[in-house]
């Protein structure tokens, strides 16, 4: 057999994703619905425009972890509907470019995602993005983003072989995200002036989003193998 | 096809005394196979007796607890990767995504083993799944059809052992004689064929050896 390149079965893995999406519209249908509903649902239970104005940053982050844990049990049950994962295991496929196209294809969903509930943000809990935040907050979006998809796709990846995957997955993802969270939060805040903070108050949040975001990018390169294997 | 670089008997699975556990239970009791290049082997026995464990060893994705042996060349033990590589496993489920089409999933899987894009069309005349077919999600196709694909995948990977756990289920009578005849022009073109199947009759007229396996061995190790 030819050699492949890591990059190359990225890129087919990528591609794949990508292409399973467009086909079943199943984010653009169900998740970024149920995304902007989350986003509704919060402005009605804090019915107050200063306590929205504040708490959104949080708000935000929050819908794109719950949505984001729907698109990866999403992305790992087409896997596993037709045995396609273990087919991949049993084909000899190296996990590490699996590993990096499914991260990929799950960054970019999720940015799609995160443009949406900024404009809901923008709409519905009339936050104003700064013209000076804009760097901050399109950087702490990629590397919030990143360091999410990470993680969701290492532990989508282990939860796919096991039975009650739906309710483990969360269980799992939540805690070790809960950085991202904090730290994305902290950031868009920073960015968007909330409460008075100052924008250099943001970056060394950026800078923790980034570290986490390589630390679990490398990590679930080299882990991602090893834990789907049977 | 792929050589069998270290392959100095000649036989494309060498397997001796394996043991395999699952959970508390010994899967594979001190088995043994032998398969020549170009075979098509049947594995018969009831259901239990070990026939998936025994194909999941040659495929390198069960590791035995005892024993050993070559698969296309490469030691069990410690080659799994480069068993794998060069074998195609179809178990009770295809491997394919529904949502995407007949000539997609052929490109994406041809895509992880470095063929062409002409090498995808030869898979799909040759698994007769071309044509109209190509377009077609396999979602939408028929059992037969999708074990068609999922026989054009090993054919686009250039699988050189064919791993297949109870082919026939769920085919209807045509999609079975179909199977047969695609299985006997693949073993023609290069590929060994090792199977399992409930149905002895049908198999034994595809198969040129049949290998019992009973209670995780066995019963026939050499043809």
């Amino acid at each position: 057999m030819a050699e492949v390149s890591r990059l190359a079965i990225a890129r087919a893995m990528f591609e794949k994703d990508m292409r399973v999406e467009l086909r079943s519209r199943v984010i653009a249908y169900q998740i970024l619905p149920f995304a902007a509903l989350v986003m509704v649902l919060f402005a009605f239970a804090l019915d107050a425009t200063n306590v929205l104005t504040r708490v959104a940053p949080g708000l935000i982050w929050l819908a794109v972890l719950f949505s984001m844990i729907i698109i990866v049990q999403r992305t790992f049950a087409v896997e596993g509907a037709d045995g396609a994962l273990e087919a991949l295991q049993a084909a000899g496929v190296d996990p590490i470019p699996v590993y990096w196209g499914k991260w990929a294809a799950l960054v970019a969903q999720l940015l799609v995602l995160e443009l949406l509930l900024i404009v809901t943000a923008i709409v519905l809990y009339s936050i104003e993005v700064r013209a000076g935040g804009i760097v901050l907050l399109v950087t702490t979006a990629i590397s919030a983003t990143c360091g999410l998809a990470a993680v969701g796709t290492i532990y989508g990846g282990l939860a796919a072989g096991v039975s009650g995957r739906e309710t483990l997955l969360p269980l799992l993802v939540l805690p070790v995200a809960s950085p991202v969270l904090i730290g994305a939060t902290r950031a868009v805040e920073a960015a968007l002036g909330t409460g008075g903070t100052a924008m250099t108050e943001g970056w060394p949040w950026l800078g923790l989003l980034s570290v986490f975001a390589v630390a679990f990018g490398v990590g679930g390169s080299f882990a991602f193998g090893p834990l789907i294997e049977d | 096809m792929h050589p069998s670089p270290h392959d100095a008997t000649g036989a494309v699975i060498d397997l001796h005394d394996l043991v395999v556990v699952l959970g508390r239970y010994p899967a594979l009791a001190g088995a043994d196979l032998r398969v020549e290049a170009g075979e098509i082997v049947l594995l018969a026995g009831p259901n239990g007796a070990g026939k998936t464990t025994l194909l999941r060893v040659c495929a390198g994705l069960a590791r035995p607890v005892r024993g050993g042996g070559s698969v296309l060349g490469f030691d069990l033990i410690r080659e799994r990767d480069a068993i794998r590589s060069g074998v195609g496993l179809v178990g009770h489920r295809n491997g394919l995504y529904g949502d995407l089409s007949v000539e997609e999933n052929l490109r994406f899987w041809g895509a992880t083993a470095g063929a062409s894009r002409s090498d995808v069309t030869a898979a799909a005349t040759a698994m007769a799944v071309d044509g109209r077919l190509l377009t077609v999600p396999v979602g939408r196709l028929s059992a037969g059809q999708r074990r068609r694909v999922a026989l054009a995948v090993l054919v686009v990977r250039r699988a050189a052992l064919w791993l297949l756990d109870e082919p026939h289920a769920g085919l209807d009578a045509e999609g079975r004689d179909e199977l047969d005849h695609l299985l006997r022009r693949a073993a023609r073109a290069g590929a060994t064929v090792v199977f399992s199947s409930h149905e002895l009759d049908r198999a034994k007229s595809l198969a040129t050896r049949a290998v019992p396996v009973v209670a995780g061995r066995t019963e026939i190790s050499h043809g």
